[in-house]
């Protein structure tokens, strides 16, 4: 590994920076009374990221595609929860779905 | 605690175990890679604790162990972080004040804030955040220990479709708010974007792109 005292200081800036994160929205939400309409606003806008980051998440690995089996076994989840399966079944079968698929040798 | 157990129903907890156990075994897999890329056991085990955010901590080791300086791989993670800002701006107050609230503001994650934002009422949200919130501060942390002791021993988590779970989890949890037409347009844009935007822009730049995708859904309701 390289100089520890590096490392530690970057790991230092990332769990501060990541607190600092946190916190801001909360510091901000104390401070200012957000009307109704627009804390509605920032509720959407946190289910946007989080599809966007299901998207990402699913579909891409570095910069690059993520391959089939893993992409499609989200989307056999989706589906299931759109059908309004129980969260047990929608998650096992996703995984399932992908482990079986890479089983088979899909990439 | 004991509110937790009252406030939520059996499923919502089962669910939010589930979910632990699945960050639990993401993290035997990160504890192992990071040990196999040449880092001693601290290294994921503080991580895991004072970080909290597994996608950052993949990508910090993986930076360094790739020849980046630990600077820069700091601030690629805290840009991966940064959807902690929007997330923090979402919820209502789930914290608490005093120790509540600094311990309640660590315990923030993509998977306590989805469980949150699913509940109804604000008692059912704080005890969905709290649940999963410290769940997962016992399964990342404790995984990657163990990941990182038992290292070569854990075969490739990818192999049982680990991997598809995380999407899945978040999926399966903004799936009743997509049923608003005008929620998935906007989500289904954002989603557009970030995937447009992946293959050339850092780690979690796409992600927030993917707000100007909310912009559709003002004019939209404001056209109404």
């Amino acid at each position: 590994m390289k100089d520890s005292t590096l490392v530690v200081a970057g790991m230092l800036t990332l769990s501060a920076g990541t607190y600092a994160c946190r916190l801001s929205g909360r510091v901000l939400r104390e401070r200012i009374t957000f009307p109704p309409r627009a804390e509605q606003l920032l509720e959407a806008a946190a289910v946007v990221m989080l599809a966007a980051l299901v998207a990402t998440t699913a579909l891409t690995r570095g910069h690059g595609f993520a391959g089939i089996a893993r992409p499609a076994g989200v989307l056999v989840g989706g589906v299931l929860a759109w059908r309004k399966a129980p969260f047990l079944v929608v998650v096992i079968a996703a995984a399932g779905t992908t482990a079986i698929l890479r089983l088979l040798g899909v990439p | 605690m004991s509110s937790i157990y009252r406030t939520l129903a059996g499923g919502v907890l089962r669910d939010i175990a589930l979910t632990c156990l699945a960050v639990w075994f993401i993290g035997l897999s990160y504890g192992a890679i990071a040990v196999a890329s040449g880092f001693p056991l601290w290294v994921p085990a503080a991580q895991s604790v004072l970080v909290l955010a597994g996608a950052s901590e993949f990508l910090f080791i993986g930076i360094i162990a790739a020849g980046g300086s630990p600077i820069a791989a700091a601030l690629a993670g805290l840009l991966v972080n940064a959807r902690h800002v929007p997330y923090s701006l979402a919820l209502p107050d789930v914290t608490g004040r005093g120790w509540r609230r600094m311990l309640g503001t660590h315990v923030m994650n993509d998977e306590s804030v989805v469980f949150a934002l699913a509940q109804d009422d604000l008692a059912g949200k704080r005890a969905a955040y709290w649940a999963c919130g410290l769940g997962v501060l016992i399964c990342w942390p404790s995984g990657a220990i163990l990941g990182a002791l038992i290292g070569s021993f854990v075969r490739d988590t990818n192999a049982f479709g680990l991997d598809a779970m995380f999407p899945a989890v978040i999926l399966a949890l903004i799936v009743p708010a997509l049923r608003d037409r005008v929620m998935l347009r906007a989500a289904v844009l954002g989603a557009a974007i970030a995937l447009a935007t992946a293959p050339f822009l850092p780690a979690g730049l796409p992600v927030l792109l993917a707000l100007a995708a909310v912009a559709c859904t003002t004019r939209r309701r404001a056209t109404r």
